[in-house]
């Protein structure tokens, strides 16, 4: 962050300021999100019938499988850290790619559970849709909305472990600097707690 | 670097420390499967987002090193946290007590 | 404030202005980390935008001159009072001071030579660009300008079929741009401040900033997934708000007042900590009360998250709800209060100069008491179903926005341009500015109060004849005001090609760091970092002023 086209000398690095800035930027993830969680709340608050009978066409088997991948990505993204911290970058690289390959693991899976969705006709403004009740109108509405930014942010860190997984190999991270990859891990872990909220919420209403 | 010991708190856990947390993450995720199918009345929804919370804190405070971040971090997510729960809180001061149609 | 290793004047050093980077002419001002730089930027585009908005409140007012038509149909009508406010708000009030001299001086107000992020920074102005365009977009393109006003309430949000999404997406964009500025403010606090500058020595502009930078982050997602939704809403047909789908039209008003309270104090925040800077030099008195100041500012921040309901009391909201919200929001205006009580504190007995800076800066209280004041009024609840959605609100929070925010905007213009640019404005006529300029807006707006009691609505095209007198004054009012405006401007600009320079350090006897550097300032602002041993605002009956005089 301390590249300065200044000749001057003071370029200084100030890894604690990145960490900092980095969580404030995810207190705005968090927040965003956040909106959406108080949508659900009032919605599941006012519809409790409607989002009851709505969670049961959802696979919980696939969301247990998917919450299980993405909790191990956040594993092998915080061990790829530990790695370079004791100069393995061989072995920090390939927990960076494992982070990624399980990534798409778990989009493959958003994929066919989308698409069955999408088969059974439950998709916005679709006719099967439409005719349920309003609560089950809201809770698909949301269910695509907040899996779909979560998504979108899966995509997102994939792009972003990827670009750190070539700054790896190119020892632009190294042992003794290596705050992007510790910013790109922050952004990763939120990506997953996340997750710990929207499984329940959505997958295991009984 | 003059300033390599500012620049690196001493986030170094252990290889084994990772692996402890995912291995209650995933137990974690297991109780929370298991006991969905029980029916605890009105306490369901409050079970599931406990066991959801201490996820988030094992996430936040191992996987994130929050634990070895100097305190303005955690007084941070402390502020984050509160304002997200005032906007809940008075939220429902509206919509617990609505009375429509 | 010592500083003796600072005021060594290294003969190389050029100004900002005159810094040559790695890019020469425009693009070293378009790819320029430079905080200065990039505060020099918006100022120039918060500036064209701020005409633009104006040009279109100008056009509003001559439209209510009379009942009926006068110059429009009511559709360009409903247009044109959204792109006023969506302009206006989120175009120029919010980004407003933080963006423009937060940028430029809270790095030198601390002792540092940037913001943390410099990088981040400039991708927030370009983020602020490309929304401004997208906002220009929605007036130009096929379909017609959003006529929803700038809330965008649903339902009518996703059935009209004006641009609405993308003046949407603008708004979106200029949020993450705000939130930027804010992730950068608070880190720049945190981990560059001088050595010696401890958290209460910060002047008191820092903790304004610094307050609002907090709301910026907490606050600004909010509304950027609320808007985001009902572009998701209109394009998809998801069911979230609309109540043909289900949804709940009075939570997506709840989701945008979560976020657009908060704004309000984003918008005013920064302007009361202009007030504190300029009041103790003007008045050569040590600032009365710094620390209830600056935990105002803090107070500020936490209860203005606390109240955002206030806006909707006759939405259709519990008993208990209201009840609660009406409360709190009594219990926002004590800090606001105990801002107002310390400035006037430090004016007593003080050596007041009356300069163009103090006038708007007493402008600035006098009008802030009233928009403040009226602000209580609404909050409670008996008086609010009497006045909601009449022009006393619009009255209410232009006193707040304009005669505040903007008369703040203004004085720290005056204040700091002279440091920003090494010229000196002409004086006398803006002295006579801001007299017009303060008749034209009290004409302007305070009919507005009264016609509002009486129950003139807000955003009518058309009205009842007895409500005519105090719409022909107010838009008399415009016919001041305005004029003013492009004068004020006129100033500045002949100011900058043909205004007398200004080399002194310390134009008006300053405390604060930013006197304590060349005029205009050097790239990096410091030769060498400063020491703070000092409390900002240290006057000693002018004794500090007179010591600065001398060593020159």
């Amino acid at each position: 962050m301390s590249i300065q086209h200044t000749a001057a000398a003071h370029i200084h690095r100030d890894d604690v300021a990145s960490r900092m800035g980095m969580w404030l930027f995810l207190f705005t993830e968090l927040l965003l999100f956040g909106g959406m969680f108080i949508l659900y709340s009032v919605y599941r608050f006012t519809h409790p019938q409607d989002f009851h009978l709505a969670a049961k066409e959802l696979n919980t088997v696939i969301g247990t499988f998917n919450t299980a991948i993405l909790l191990t990505s956040s594993l092998t993204m915080a061990l790829s850290i530990a790695a370079i911290q004791r100069r393995q970058k061989t072995l920090s690289i390939i927990f960076q790619l494992i982070t990624i390959l399980l990534a798409f693991g778990f989009m493959v899976n958003k994929y066919f559970e989308w698409g069955a969705k999408f088969h059974h006709g439950i998709y916005p403004g679709s006719d099967t849709l439409l005719s349920k009740p309003s609560g089950e109108i809201l809770f698909f509405g949301l269910y695509y909305v907040m899996t779909g930014l979560h998504g979108l942010h899966v995509i997102i860190g994939v792009v972003i472990i990827a670009f750190m997984t070539v700054f790896t190999l190119r020892d632009v991270i190294t042992h003794d600097n290596y705050v992007k990859l510790e910013a790109a891990g922050l952004y990763w872990h939120l990506v997953d707690i996340i997750w710990i909220f929207l499984f329940p919420l959505f997958y295991l209403i009984t | 670097m003059e300033n390599h010991s500012k620049n690196h708190s001493h986030n170094q856990h252990g290889y084994g420390v990772y692996f402890l947390v995912w291995l209650a993450l995933m137990a974690l995720t297991g109780i929370t499967v298991a006991v969905a199918g029980i029916n605890f009345g009105r306490i369901t929804v409050a079970t599931a987002l406990t066991i959801a919370s201490i996820k988030t804190y094992l996430v936040l405070t191992i996987f994130m090193h929050l634990r070895s971040e100097s305190k303005t971090f955690r007084v941070f997510v402390g502020v984050a946290l509160l304002f997200l729960i005032i906007s809940f809180v008075l939220l429902f001061t509206d919509y617990s007590f609505i009375v429509r149609n | 404030m010592s500083n003796e290793n600072t005021l060594s004047n290294n003969e190389n050093d050029v100004s900002y202005l005159e810094y040559k980077g790695k890019h020469s002419g425009i693009l070293g001002w378009l790819l320029s980390t430079d905080h200065k730089r990039i505060g020099l930027l918006y100022l120039i585009s918060l500036s064209v935008f701020l005409i633009v908005g104006v040009t279109f409140g100008f056009l509003m007012r001559l439209e209510l001159l009379t009942p009926g038509r006068t110059i429009m149909d009511p559709q360009t009508y409903n247009s044109i009072f959204t792109l006023h406010g969506v302009i206006m708000i989120f175009l120029f009030v919010v980004p407003g001071l933080p963006a423009v001299f937060g940028n430029f001086f809270l790095p030198i107000l601390i002792g540092a030579r940037d913001v943390a992020f410099p990088r981040l920074n400039l991708l927030s102005w370009y983020l602020y660009a490309v929304g401004g365009l997208l906002a220009i977009l929605s007036i130009l393109l096929p379909g017609g300008p959003a006529d929803t006003g700038w809330t965008f309430y649903i339902p009518y949000s996703v059935r009209t079929n004006t641009n609405v999404i993308p003046a949407l997406f603008a708004a979106f964009i200029l949020g993450f741009s705000s939130i930027l500025t804010g992730v950068n403010f608070v880190t720049t606090v945190h981990r560059m401040r001088a050595p010696g500058m401890d958290w209460f020595k910060m002047p008191l502009s820092v903790w304004s900033l610094y307050a609002t930078a907090w709301v910026q982050i907490l606050a600004t997602p909010i509304i950027g997934i609320t808007l985001l939704l009902v572009a998701v809403e209109r394009i998809f047909g998801v069911g979230l708000f609309d109540p043909a789908l289900g949804g709940d039209p009075v939570l997506y008003q709840h989701l945008f007042w979560i976020y657009s309270h908060p704004a309000v104090y984003i918008m005013i925040l920064p302007a009361m900590g202009v007030v504190s800077e300029i009041i103790p030099v003007f008045a050569h008195r040590t600032i009365f009360g710094y620390r209830f100041i600056a935990m105002s500012s803090i107070a500020i921040a936490l209860f203005g998250s606390l109240v955002w309901a206030h806006h909707m009391f006759t939405a259709g909201m519990s008993d208990t709800g209201q009840l609660i919200f009406s409360l709190l929001t009594m219990i926002v205006a004590i800090p606001s209060a105990i801002k107002v009580f310390n400035w006037v504190a430090t004016l007593y007995k003080g050596s007041i100069d009356l300069q163009p800076p103090m006038l708007y800066v007493l402008a600035f209280i006098f009008q802030f008491s009233i928009g403040g004041l009226t602000g209580v009024m609404q909050g409670v609840l008996s008086v609010d179903i009497q006045v909601h959605d009449t022009s006393f609100i619009v009255a209410h929070f232009h006193y707040v926005m304009f005669g505040g925010t903007g008369f703040g905007f203004f004085a720290a213009l005056h204040y700091w341009f002279p440091k920003m640019f090494g010229k000196m404005y002409n004086i006398k006529l803006a002295k006579r500015v801001f007299w017009a300029m303060f008749v034209g807006f009290n004409t302007l707006y305070f009919p507005m109060f009264i016609m509002g009691w009486l129950g003139m609505p807000r955003r009518y095209y058309d009205y009842l004849p007895e409500y005519q007198i105090y719409h022909v004054i107010s838009t008399i009012g415009s016919w001041i005001l305005v004029p003013a405006l492009f004068l004020m401007f006129g100033n500045f600009i002949y100011a900058l090609f043909k205004g007398a320079k200004v080399t002194e350090k310390n134009v008006w006897g300053g405390e604060t760091l930013e006197w304590q550097i060349a005029t205009p300032p050097v790239h990096e602002n410091f030769i060498d970092i400063p020491i703070v041993t000092e409390s900002p605002y240290q006057y000693k009956d002018n004794e500090l002023v007179l010591q600065t005089q001398e060593a020159k």
